[in-house]
């Protein structure tokens, strides 16, 4: 048992430390710093910086342009890119489809999407959730019926978030009903949004922003080139896709950020005012998540230090996205407690680059921690909901 | 990083599984539980044959040489077999003092007897009012000419009983919650001025109350330096603290297996009642906190092996880990179990008992978590 890093480990931690400390583009630092909300461009050209990089296919493997990183190096990657708090990388092309792709597609489909993907070129976002094909995803019902060289795809996607931005949906759709098991004739579909009958309407979430969508698709043609492997297949790589996103699903890096932040912020004093770390009822809560999340670090390690030396992770691995997900909510109820009244203030338009923080509603960027609270109540409902997950956990671990 | 056991902790995880398996299953188990010493001395015998006894001493000291770690794979087996064995009062808690502060002759004449399953020892460091504050000591040591005199209560001894030798703590010098001034001293229990009165515990094993009255002790009886016996009892009780918390989560890992296991079997309204997703989820989050306890435990012990300056908070972490989430495993799988987890026959009950003591000793979750908030 260790857990020490090896030196190759301590160099390239140094080596990814220094160019977020000296070259991250210096406007998003700021932005970031100030709260202010990050745009379509902010992300992509976040994204296109870590491209240049060469960092932008973290999990891909290198004959596709990724890094080829051990487990171990991803971890530390995730690590330090959480402590320069950069922007989460968009998941939808560089851990979802992209994966899919160069695992499932054919050649001529790696060759025209996947450098693309790579470079943040294309908007990718995700076509899975209907409005009556929620947990119970096999039920789905958006149609698409082959008609000669293109399928005709009829339905409605939901919770597409961002899709207000997408240039291409991947999707699930029943390319046939005449099937043993719903889980079969579902086919994965790569769509141009351009095409003609798509629309997409906005879904205004509980904190007030135009996060997530309802795309439309009204007797859309999409060209069979554009089916990923086999027709009616589409299920079990849908599947495979889920497992790409085990990777840091957990959200160990970003907590611990988090909450090292939350536990410094409590030692200030505002104004002559008793600080928050006098209050032992809130540094009791404080100190129990900081023990769950440490708890998780370790359980992802496992899993990490499983994979690296060739094993299939345990069964520890399926607890991730559940205990994540917990910890995050926890973090997140304790940044709008620690907010107190200023929780309450609904003022998002004063977070902008030029407004200086001392004309805040505010201490520093607090009446935002209530938005983020209701927002965030979506991590366990998402990717599957942390019930389908226990009954995931119940059947295939406990084998009941 | 690697989190695997090495040849030497497979070897020895091996040894105490078959032993469990072969040797010391439940009914054996109760039967030393009941038996008058409250343990069985054969199997002590055995444990110092396998060179159990010997983990955590250095190779000078005649022993194994081992560390955290090693006392982690043991702990783990001795939770799931419920060994009744006194395994932490002789070795981990009277053993840490005399291999941290003993001089020579004193390990010559009490350590090596120990490690080879020839003296029985218990360390006498709680009180009637100390609750978990181990710097709390009222009894008193005062000089008298070469010697000492030692006056005063010793509560819930774990071991006390059966010992031959007790370590004691006594305050030689300052206030009664002073760290400063407390000394440890050796002393034989038939000594005169000593009377125990022992009892069983509610987890099958055995302890004793202490009382003191000018017992008298030579110079040679100091085990470390006068004064300054608080540094050594503090490392102890962490490394008995880290050696309860492995035996803690062996016994919610093994309570979850036999949780699921009998699920699958008890049939009511004609189906296995782990089909019921109202059981399935709630057994799902036994075994999430079993994981998430058995990550914790694996840190606190690389980090006390490592010598790490975090060792401490690490180790509150893991007892507040298995005080609070140990509790709601423990209670969960009696429920499943219904009146079944209620029986003096069945092993959970007996899981049960000892899970919960364990929250009761070296400060509760509630106590760990107040030290992390500071």
């Amino acid at each position: 048992m260790d857990v020490t890093l090896s030196a190759e480990d301590l160099a390239f931690r140094e080596e990814i430390r220094a160019v977020f400390r000296d070259e991250f583009p210096e406007d998003i630092r700021r932005k970031r710093e100030k709260g202010v909300p990050m745009e379509r461009e902010d992300l992509v050209r976040f994204q296109q910086w870590l491209h240049e990089k060469g960092w932008a296919g973290v999990n891909w493997p290198v004959e596709y342009g990724g890094t080829g990183w051990t487990p171990v190096q991803k971890y530390i990657f995730a690590t330090e890119m959480a402590e320069a708090d950069a922007p989460p990388i968009v998941p939808f092309g560089l851990s979802m489809v992209g994966p899919v792709i160069y695992t499932f597609g054919n050649e001529e489909q790696k060759k025209r999407f996947l450098p693309d993907i790579l470079a943040s070129k294309v908007w990718w976002c995700q076509g899975y959730s209907e409005p009556g094909a929620g947990s119970d995803l096999a039920s789905l019902k958006t149609r698409a019926d082959l008609a000669g060289d293109h399928y005709v795809l009829n339905g409605t996607k939901t919770w597409t978030t961002l899709g207000q931005h997408a240039d291409w949906i991947f999707l699930l759709a029943r390319t046939s009903t005449d099937v043993a098991r719903r889980q079969e004739g579902i086919s994965f579909l790569l769509v141009d949004m351009k095409t003609p009958g798509v629309t997409v309407t906005p879904i205004i979430t509980i904190e007030g922003d135009h996060e997530v969508n309802e795309v439309h698709f009204e007797d859309v043609k999409v060209p069979v080139e554009n089916l990923v492997g086999e027709e009616g297949k589409g299920w079990t790589y849908g599947k495979v896709l889920l497992q790409h996103e085990r990777a840091n699903i957990a959200g160990v890096a970003i907590s611990k950020y988090r909450l090292r932040k939350l536990r410094k912020q409590t030692t200030k004093s505002v104004r002559g005012a008793t600080p928050l770390c006098e209050d032992r009822n809130f540094m009791r809560k404080l100190a129990a998540v900081e023990v769950d999340l440490r708890a998780l670090e370790y359980t992802e390690l496992r899993t990490l230090a499983a994979v690296q030396s060739g094993k299939a992770p345990g069964p520890e691995s399926s607890i991730l996205k559940v205990k994540g997900t917990e910890v995050q909510q926890a973090i997140d109820t304790l940044y709008l407690e620690a907010s107190g009244y200023y929780a309450l203030p609904y003022v998002q338009e004063q977070y902008t680059l030029d407004r200086d923080p001392a004309d805040w509603v505010g201490e520093g960027a607090e009446t935002q921690t209530s938005l983020k609270y209701f927002n965030y109540r979506k991590a366990s409902i998402y990717g599957g909901s942390n019930e389908i997950q226990k009954n995931i956990i119940a059947k295939h671990v406990l084998g009941l | 990083m690697d989190f695997s056991y090495n040849e030497i902790q497979a070897m020895l995880d091996d040894s105490v599984e078959k032993f469990i398996a072969n040797d010391y299953d439940f009914d054996t188990r109760q039967k030393y539980a009941a038996s008058e010493r409250g343990f069985s001395p054969e199997v002590w015998q055995t444990f110092a044959e396998l060179g159990w006894t010997s983990v955590p001493f250095s190779d000078e000291d005649g022993g194994f040489g081992g560390g955290p770690a090693d006392l982690m794979v043991l702990m783990l087996r001795f939770g799931k077999g419920l060994v009744v064995e006194p395994y932490l009062a002789n070795i981990v808690l009277a053993g840490g003092i005399l291999r941290r502060a003993a001089s020579n002759e004193q390990k010559a004449r009490w350590l090596h007897p120990i490690i080879a399953g020839e003296l029985q020892s218990a360390l006498a460091y709680a009180e009637p009012q100390s609750r978990y504050d181990i710097a709390d000591v009222r009894t008193t040591a005062s000089a008298d000419g070469d010697g000492w005199v030692i006056s005063g209560s010793k509560g819930v001894v774990f071991n006390g009983g059966n010992a031959e030798l007790l370590i004691v703590s006594a305050r030689t010098a300052g206030k009664q919650n002073d760290e400063d001034g407390i000394t440890l001293f050796a002393i034989p229990a038939d000594s005169d001025g000593l009377s125990i009165r022992s009892y069983p515990t509610v987890d099958g094993q055995q302890a004793a109350e202490i009382s003191l009255d000018n017992v008298a002790v030579d110079a040679a009886s100091v085990i470390g330096e006068p004064g300054k016996g608080f540094a050594v009892l503090d490392a102890t009780i962490d490394d008995a603290t880290l050696a309860v918390c492995a035996e803690a989560v062996g016994i919610m890992q093994i309570m979850t297996d036999k949780t699921v296991e009998y699920s699958k079997d008890r049939m009511q309204f004609g189906v296995p009642i782990g089909s019921f997703q109202a059981l399935q989820h709630r057994m799902v989050d036994m075994f999430t906190d079993c994981e998430q306890s058995y990550s914790l435990l694996l840190w606190a012990t690389m980090l006390t092996g490592q010598g790490d300056a975090g060792a401490k908070r690490a180790i509150s972490s893991i007892k507040y880990q298995v005080g609070s989430v140990g509790r709601k495993v423990g209670q969960e799988a009696v429920q499943i179990h219904g009146g079944m987890g209620v029986s003096w026959e069945v092993d959970i009950a007996h899981y049960f008992k000892r899970l919960t003591t364990i929250d009761q000793v070296f400060g509760n979750a509630d106590w760990h978590l107040d030290r992390l908030a500071g």
